[in-house]
């Protein structure tokens, strides 16, 4: 898999006279993320935490599948655009966000060599602490009889994680996809 | 695979800046979050603007979301009820001969209720909705419940207002933004809302899990004379819900109430509408009780304090 870096990897794409937009290329992993905050709260008027957190999950698949190409800081704007629509008391994300893109960067840095079966189990763990702070923000208690809430919500949430990784892998081709003449 | 670092910046120094602000800023980020966090927790209301206007923003792919759900639910229900058409055209039969009568009944009553109450000089709440509205999404990701309402300040909507649709109470209007209002629903566990039992007005507070399913607690302690089945009302006090609409049914008992199922689901309906405050509308605003109340949903310490006064109102309202 060919990084190049957030600039690189556009002059990669390059074919004979057709070029990838930059804007597209720079813009799409934001885009993605911001729309999974969005999407998470219209399937449904739900009366019980169901939908996993689209955002959060769009957010690690990124992180995951092309480190780098959303900087380090990148958890602080996603998050506050989260927190406008994820009902959390603002700034839950901000900082969870924040502290799990820190985090990933730590522990790559720790544990270079990874296979898919760790990354799925690393992200499991990011989403169920995520899941459980984000709660103690909301001021629910978190007791044994809410683990009834919550476990349904992790549970989807972890077996989705892979299949939104397939869709922003299908983003990260498309990010790229040569469609602008040059020339 | 190993990633490629991206730390091994060379002997660029642009690239090495680069990576040392990234972290000084992410680090930052996270110190802000945690700030804002902190200022949000101890003022709920403190950013009420911004996610107001974040709200209005996303409210077209609300509407649109919103107009296509009841769509799609439709449709499922119409392919089931083609397969249990004819059961359930018989029982329904059945149920309105039954009905027809018990409403001859109830009109009776509601006659005899009306010449009584004009006979004591009671006024009647004139109760018209302020406005209709669709819910056009919900926090359905975070253990708040809270829906995003398509009416706001344009349509008359004001902050505590509850929200009704023609099975139950939903909420009531928590922020007010101009063309869409955030909604708590009662099934928040912040939601604090006092009900009685339809039949006999035993009254309890209905307090939400967070699950769909409602906390009903008793406020006379003692033995628990609830069973599975028994039906909910409003009982308005307080002020904000007026007497009578329905919030629940009983399924099962704990030591000292029981757990309720919701009888509105807000999933179903398609339409909701918003009441103005029961005590200003039956013209005694100073029966609400602490006005600054409904919109601080982290402080429902104070309405058990105002429970004592209420209850007989409540009682002869039902």
């Amino acid at each position: 898999m060919p990084l190049l870096g957030r600039e690189g990897d556009i002059a990669a794409a390059r074919r004979l006279n057709r070029a990838p937009s930059p804007l597209l290329a720079r813009a799409l992993p934001w885009v993605v993320v911001m729309a999974g905050s969005v999407l998470q709260t219209l399937p449904l008027i739900a009366s019980a935490p169901v939908m996993p957190p689209m955002g959060f999950l769009f957010l690690l698949a990124w992180r995951q599948l092309h480190p780098g190409l959303l900087p380090v800081w990148a958890g602080l704007p996603l998050g506050l655009f989260d927190d406008l629509y994820s009902g959390q008391p603002l700034g839950s994300a901000m900082l969870l966000w924040s502290v799990a893109m820190v985090g990933l960067e730590l522990l790559e840095q720790r544990f270079p060599w990874r296979s898919y079966l760790i990354d799925w189990l690393v992200a499991a763990g990011v989403i169920a602490s995520y899941l459980v702070l984000a709660s103690t923000f909301a001021q629910v208690t978190v007791s044994g009889e809410y683990v009834t809430v919550l476990a349904p919500q992790l549970v989807l949430s972890i077996l989705l994680f892979p299949m939104a990784e397939r869709f922003i892998a299908l983003c990260d081709r498309w990010r790229l996809r040569p469609f602008r003449t040059v020339g | 695979m190993a990633p490629p670092n991206a730390r091994r910046t060379g002997f660029s120094k642009r690239a090495q800046y680069g990576t040392f602000f990234g972290y000084i800023a992410a680090l930052a980020g996270a110190g802000i979050g945690a700030f804002v966090l902190v200022v949000s927790l101890l003022n709920p209301q403190a950013f009420a603007g911004l996610r107001g206007a974040a709200a209005d923003a996303a409210a077209p792919a609300g509407r649109l979301a919103a107009a296509g759900r009841s769509g799609t639910q439709s449709i499922a229900a119409d392919a089931w009820g083609y397969f249990t058409r004819g059961t359930r055209v018989a029982a329904m039969e059945r149920e309105l001969e039954v009905a027809r009568v018990q409403r001859a009944e109830n009109q009776a009553v509601a006659d005899e209720n009306r010449r009584l109450k004009a006979l004591l000089g009671l006024a009647d709440a004139d109760l018209r909705p302020v406005a209709f509205a669709r819910l056009i999404n919900s926090t359905a990701s975070s253990p708040r419940r809270y829906a995003t309402l398509s009416a706001g300040r344009h349509q008359g909507v004001t902050v505590g207002m509850p929200v009704r649709s023609p099975t139950g109470v939903i909420g009531r209007v928590l922020e007010v933004a101009d063309s869409t209002s955030r909604v708590l629903l009662i099934t928040d566990p912040e939601s604090l809302l006092p009900v009685m039992r339809g039949r006999d007005g035993v009254p309890a507070f209905a307090q939400g899990l967070g699950d769909g399913t409602l906390q009903l607690k008793l406020i006379n302690l003692g033995l628990n004379p609830l069973k599975p089945g028994d039906v909910f009302v409003t009982s308005g006090s307080g002020g904000l819900y007026g007497p009578g609409m329905a919030v629940a049914v009983v399924v099962s008992l704990t030591r000292d109430g029981a757990i309720a199922r919701v009888l509105s689901d807000p999933t179903q309906s398609a339409f909701v509408a918003v009441y103005p405050p029961y005590a200003v509308a039956a013209q005694m605003p100073a029966a609400l009780v602490p006005v600054a109340e409904p919109a601080l949903p982290a402080k429902p310490k104070p309405k058990p304090k105002a429970k004592p006064a209420a209850k007989p109102a409540a009682k002869g309202a039902g």
